[in-house]
């Protein structure tokens, strides 16, 4: 994002490629998490079921009255639907983020130690906000959820077509080593989701900035000088 | 900004009954299905265009091919359709020049191979197993199909019902699958038997075939009348 340099307001800037592409693959990653859980629970990995109302793939009664099955056929559907958003949308960000000097601007420099700094502030809740600026915290996070969609992406792809894409299946340890990776990938995006939607949720602003494309605030230094 | 600790657990407890009250799915809408509907169709001519004819699905050693294979249908295995040897006949239709109907005996004559390939279920599980039978391109050319028509149906005892596109249909690990495990299929799992499509989901293997047909027209599906995906390759 641009900075101002010595105005005294941050300012979160987000133009519209990064808002487009970020609100498709919002709704697309929903959509293929809500359908992964209805496939998931048709044989399960692990002893446990999503339950069906926070799954994606309609009424149970009226799936095994029209699809004499327990919601698969339309959970299937979805997220062979979804995935192609997906992928689009996160082809477009990566291409924007990379060409933009988005990425190198914003989600780099990033060390082992500015990390741990910034993670101990943060769980103090001791790391200030800063509309546009990126803590080592948020860019660890960012490339780390780049990296779980693109595992997501490719371990999906050795499922659906195991036989086409025989040697990538064999990457993941087999196709039931696929689905454990999916599964387990799946799990650290609802995690990378949860922290950011609270985040969100304690810093509005963020979310203005994603929608409109601008938000400001008073300026941290200004902030600390008040206090002194 | 500052975050204390009163703000984020009142924060994220109002998030979290956010999270219940969205509860609702738009999955039965009919616009919802037709949208669907429509992924679905681009996803099948996308499976088409990714087919290859001669990319063999993974066989693997006959150590690993499981004996007592998972038995799999909408109903029991109890009312699976015993059909009489003396009985069955195997019927043809649609564009096949030799349209003479077939007794077990003569299909269980002609050449055969054995596959030891892995069944991946729609629902995600998959089974490895070995399978002897005729491949169905060899078939097809003793009856004189048309394989330059673009399908071959399936009608089954069971009242099941299954199509695939010509280029599966001539793949050579698309077989008449006669025998599992070595042994004549027995009848739960498809007696007299089953077309053994080891580059397709599980649900386009149909079972307890009486038909054949080669058309122009796309076969419907059991499952996919249903709502699943029609081309379904792996």
């Amino acid at each position: 994002m641009h900075r101002s340099s010595a105005g005294p307001r941050d300012i979160q800037r987000h133009p519209w490629p990064v808002r487009i592409t970020h609100w498709l693959m919002a709704v697309a990653i929903l959509a293929m998490i809500g359908s992964g859980w209805r496939i998931y629970d048709a044989s399960p990995i692990f002893p446990f079921r999503f339950p069906d109302g926070v799954t994606l793939g309609g009424d149970g009664e009226t799936a095994l009255a029209w699809h004499n099955d327990p919601g698969v056929a339309s959970a299937i559907a979805w997220h062979f639907a979804a995935m192609w958003v997906l992928a689009a949308s996160y082809v477009l960000f990566l291409l924007w983020g990379t060409l933009s000097g988005h990425f190198w601007r914003d989600f780099l420099p990033v060390g082992p130690r500015a990390f741990w700094r910034d993670f101990t502030a943060a769980l103090r809740f001791r790391l200030p906000h800063r509309l546009g600026h990126y803590n080592a915290v948020q860019k660890v996070f960012y490339w780390g959820a780049l990296l779980a969609v693109a595992v997501m992406i490719l371990s999906g792809l050795a499922i659906w077509k195991p036989v086409q894409t025989y040697p990538l299946e064999l990457a993941f340890g087999g196709f039931q080593g696929a689905r454990l990776v999916h599964f387990l990938m799946m799990t650290a995006i609802v995690l990378f989701l949860v922290v950011h939607v609270t985040l969100v949720v304690l810093v509005p602003k963020t979310f203005v900035a994603m929608v409109i494309g601008r938000a400001s605030e008073r300026s941290h230094e200004s902030e600390l000088e008040d206090a002194r | 900004m500052k975050l204390d600790r009163r703000r984020v657990l009142g924060k994220t407890l109002s998030l979290g009954a956010l999270t219940l009250l969205t509860g609702c799915d738009i999955t039965d809408n009919d616009a919802v299905q037709r949208v669907l509907a429509g992924f679905s169709a681009w996803n099948d001519r996308v499976q088409a265009a990714l087919f290859s004819g001669t990319r063999l699905a993974p066989t693997f050693p006959d150590h690993l091919a499981v004996k007592a294979f998972r038995y799999n249908a909408w109903y029991g295995p109890e009312r699976a359709p015993r059909l009489d040897p003396a009985d069955y006949r195997l019927t043809l239709a649609g564009l096949i020049a030799d349209r003479r109907p077939w007794t077990i005996e003569q299909l269980y004559a002609l050449p055969q191979v054995s596959q030891v390939t892995r069944h991946v279920c729609v629902e995600g599980w998959s089974m490895i197993g070995k399978w002897t039978g005729t491949p169905l391109r060899v078939f097809l050319e003793r009856i004189g199909a048309d394989t330059s028509a673009r399908y071959v149906g399936f009608e089954c005892a069971d009242g099941y019902y299954e199509g695939i596109d010509m280029p599966t249909a001539l793949h050579p690990q698309t077989i008449m699958a006669f025998r599992l495990s070595d042994e004549i299929l027995p009848t739960k799992y498809g007696y007299p038997f089953k077309i053994r499509i080891p580059t397709k989901l599980g649900f386009k293997n149909p079972k307890f075939v009486t038909t054949v047909y080669v058309t122009n027209q796309q076969p419907r599906g059991f499952w996919t009348d249903r709502g699943y995906n029609w081309f379904s390759g792996i």
